[in-house]
């Protein structure tokens, strides 16, 4: 009750400092405030400024939204499969879903990371982490396409990631989950503490092809590793993460991983950790994960389990792991662009601790500990704390950076942004998000160049802010102008899922080199057919291989016939359009997976197993043209005994398929 | 809260949003309209046409002067049936039945190697502006797809269409 008064007051306060002075637009004083419609408005046809590449939460969807309009233009499928797209049901695409324990076609992704080269915003990939079945997700910026998903093993969930280093020499996956490891798996989960083990996974990625590998891991105590951030300027060659449940409880942890005080921020030097490796500390570990890789000439994904990563143990590498003491189960543990400062949220805390590099180097040196942590030595907190933000807020959870020294920190519990100085600690402005702010997101937030301009808070609540669609309300982000001192509220969009982290790029970095179409004659797809001449429908034992064309508006072949009771017939359609932005689709009556969704020059396979006598329609699920609806087919399935050959057509009559190749 | 207090109170700020929505129709915006950079093409304009029916017509494009030579180049018609059979064959039959485009039978007597390659390579320009375009495609209803054919490719193409019309 008194929540939802407050929040009913925090409207009438919003509206009337925002709506009110634009009924007045002659008071020039009220003109700023007037405006927030106009800020977030691009006119049809124009282009927005920014890229904002949102997580898509539970949905395990990346999502792409315009910034400032808030227009959503693309959900990319990345963990969970997406039948308007085939993705995850079409033969190429299967693979990419394939995991240790088999097809998951689910997953939360949190977090997104932009490559970086030098700290700035490259445009080449962005990253998505799995928060659940513990994997790590590359999108091609030119395709906007999932293209390799590398799944990573001793983890118990992959929370902890996709965050990078300066050149994208490295993304993390650290462990939310610890779990017990090799063969002392199966254990009593009341003996956590001594058998328990988090990690956290280095993936080295090729600078060219932006393959990725797994370069190395970390044993570490059992605690739970949040977030993180790389070093960069002065502190790259370092890796930050934050963990809570330092208590290392296994049950109940809501009471009982938040007895301590204070849990850690852990650094890791990882060019140490790259000496060890290359010296040979590390010790080889049989495992087994899956690493998915979508080829962009034969338009499909392959599959490989690998079966070994290097584990590196503090104990045998010494100068390599800290701890750093940091308030009330942190969160967010940030660092500003100059690589100075790392800033720790503890989501219960009423303080900001902002930790400095040259502190922590000099702790280091001089052997300031405050004894050690399961063996890892722990750097006092008073030695490398830079300072804290005194009375910020309730429930710091994560922070973003300007490119002028200001910091802007996310308010859980009391529902705020709060923006301050990262010289002097001092709040400069607060402002309400409506409700319950989980990440921020500033342009270029976490690189060497913010672009700034924007701050955009997603939020977890959204009680009153939009029309009620029964139980479940829209998900939402909140656009905020901080191109003034002052921060200010322009607009509300609803997203997919639940957003967590998003990063927003400037438009024109990416929007050059976007790819219109697959050019047809590098198709290196094995069942291509490059023009209607090769279109053909073959048969192999009890499969039907169909080679099948589409362009605006018919399919060849559009007739086919000879296909019998348990065989299963694979539609292989090439869309011969060469042309930006003209897809066709595929469907088929009583297919078990979805349809398929084929860009210009693209060959996709549905796999379709006929479970009845009859003759069955198929068609282009995508409006190609004026004829669109007359884009469609038919296949006869016969009884198993059948005398019916096997022949194809479009218009003309029926061709002999050619002789059964066994 | 009351649902009245709370209707009430979406009430007044349903009459805010009216204001704001016909302050929108002021200058500022229509400022920030002709700010805005980085854009699509806005152009609403209807097109002008700027070809003839004429035989003659070489159409829109870069294509303005293409020199023949009297017999085949058979080396190029041969590419020409390669670019055909993938980029062209779904849409038109060589002989002079209509497809979904025209067949191209005799179409090297129609037409001039201009017009044709300049269609072939910038058919979304030339379906807007160009007389004959716009004649085929109210007959045709489906506009002529952007093959992505490369100027060499459309030079091909031609010396195809000219062996397919006896050129020896
Ligand atoms: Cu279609």
């Amino acid at each position: 009750m008194i929540k939802s008064k407050l929040m009913m007051s925090a409207i009438v306060l919003l509206m009337a400092s925002i709506y009110l002075p634009s009924c007045k637009p002659k008071n020039v004083s009220s003109a700023t405030s007037g405006d927030a419609a106009i800020k977030s408005f691009v006119a049809p046809g124009k282009y927005d400024e920014f890229y904002n590449f949102v997580s898509g939460g539970f949905s395990g969807q990346m999502t792409v939204y315009g910034i400032p309009s808030g227009r959503l233009f693309r959900a990319i499928p990345v963990f969970s499969v997406d039948p308007e797209k085939g993705y995850g049901y079409t033969e190429e695409t299967k693979p990419m879903l394939n995991t240790s324990h088999g097809f998951v076609p689910w997953d939360d992704l949190h977090h997104p990371a932009l490559s970086t080269t030098d700290g700035i915003h490259d445009g080449k990939w962005a990253f998505g982490n799995a928060n659940n079945t513990p994997r790590v997700a590359r999108i091609d910026l030119k395709t906007f396409r999932t293209v390799e998903i590398i799944e990573i093993p001793n983890s118990g969930g992959n929370h902890s990631s996709p965050f990078i280093t300066e050149n994208t020499e490295y993304v993390v996956a650290g462990t939310r989950f610890s779990v017990p490891m090799d063969n002392n798996r199966d254990v009593a989960i009341d003996t956590y503490k001594e058998n328990f083990r988090g990690t956290v996974s280095f993936i080295n990625v090729d600078k060219e092809s932006g393959r990725m590998g797994i370069a190395f891991q970390i044993l570490l105590p059992g605690v739970n590793f949040d977030l993180a951030r790389a070093g960069k300027g002065k502190s790259h060659g370092w890796f930050f993460f934050s963990c809570y449940n330092s208590e290392r409880a296994n049950t109940l942890l809501e009471v009982n991983s938040t007895q301590k005080d204070k849990d850690f921020v852990m650094a890791v030097n990882w060019k140490k950790a790259e000496e060890y490796v290359k010296s040979g500390k590390g010790v080889k570990k049989d495992v087994s994960y899956a690493h998915n890789v979508y080829d962009e000439k034969t338009h499909s994904a392959t599959s490989t389990m690998e079966k070994e990563v290097i584990m590196l143990d503090p104990k045998d590498c010494p100068d390599m792991v800290y701890f750093m003491p940091c308030p009330k189960s942190p969160h967010g543990c940030d660092t500003d662009p100059t690589g100075e400062y790392i800033v720790g949220s503890g989501k219960l805390a009423a303080i900001i601790p902002v930790f400095s590099f040259t502190k922590i180097q000099a702790a280091i040196a001089a052997k300031n500990f405050d004894g050690d942590y399961e063996g890892i030595p722990v750097l006092k907190y008073d030695a490398v704390l830079h300072g804290e933000v005194k009375k910020p807020g309730l429930g710091p959870l994560h922070t973003e950076f300007d490119a002028d020294g200001n910091a802007y920190t996310s308010f859980f519990v009391s529902s705020e942004v709060v923006k301050w100085k990262l010289s002097d600690l001092s709040v400069v402005d607060r402002v309400p998000t409506y409700y319950s702010v989980g990440h921020l997101c500033v342009p270029g937030g976490p690189t060497k160049k913010p672009w700034g301009k924007y701050m955009i808070a997603y939020n977890k609540i959204t009680k009153d802010r939009y029309l009620p669609t029964g139980p479940e309300l829209a998900q939402s982000a909140q656009l905020y102008d901080i191109s003034g001192e002052k921060m200010k509220l322009i607009l509300d969009f609803p997203t997919i899922g639940e957003p967590h982290y998003a990063e927003a790029i400037p438009a024109e970095l990416l929007s050059k080199n976007s790819t219109k179409i697959y050019r047809i004659e590098e198709n290196a797809h094995p069942y291509v057919a490059k023009g209607e001449k090769e279109a053909k429908v073959e048969r192999k034992g009890n499969e039907v291989h169909v080679y099948m064309t589409s362009i605006r508006s018919h399919f060849v072949p559009d007739n086919i016939e000879g296909v019998k009771m348990g065989d299963v017939v694979y539609f292989h359609v090439t869309n011969l359009e060469q042309d930006w932005d003209v897809p066709h689709g595929f469907a088929v009556k009583g297919a078990n997976n979805a349809e398929l969704l084929i860009m210009p020059g693209e060959t996709q396979t549905l796999a379709w197993r006929p479970d009845r006598i009859g003759v069955f329609p198929m068609y282009c699920t995508d409006f190609c043209s004026a004829l669109h609806q007359e884009m469609q087919g038919y296949i006869r399935v016969s009884p198993a005994g059948a005398n019916i050959p096997l022949t194809f057509s479009t218009g003309k009559k029926a061709a002999p398929a050619p002789e059964a190749a066994k | 809260m009351s649902r009245k207090i709370k209707n009430k109170i979406t009430k007044a700020s349903l009459l805010i949003v009216l204001g704001i929505a016909i302050y929108s129709c002021s200058t500022p915006i229509r400022q920030k309209n002709e700010e805005a950079s980085g854009t699509a093409s806005t152009e609403n304009a209807a097109p002008a046409e700027v070809s003839t029916e004429s035989k003659d017509a070489k159409g829109i494009g870069k294509f303005t002067k293409v020199e023949l030579s009297p017999t085949l180049d058979v080396k190029m018609a041969t590419i020409g049936k390669e670019v055909y059979d993938v980029k062209c064959a779904s849409c038109h039959r060589l002989n002079d039945e209509k497809l979904v485009g025209p067949g191209w039978k005799d179409v090297t007597q129609r037409r001039t190697a201009e017009w044709v390659m300049n269609f072939s390579t910038n058919p979304d320009e030339m379906l807007d502006k160009d007389a004959i375009a716009k004649g085929m495609l109210e007959e045709c209803l489906v506009r002529m797809p952007n093959q992505s054919l490369t100027d060499d490719d459309a030079r091909s193409v031609y010396e195809y269409m000219r062996e397919n019309d006896g050129v020896k």
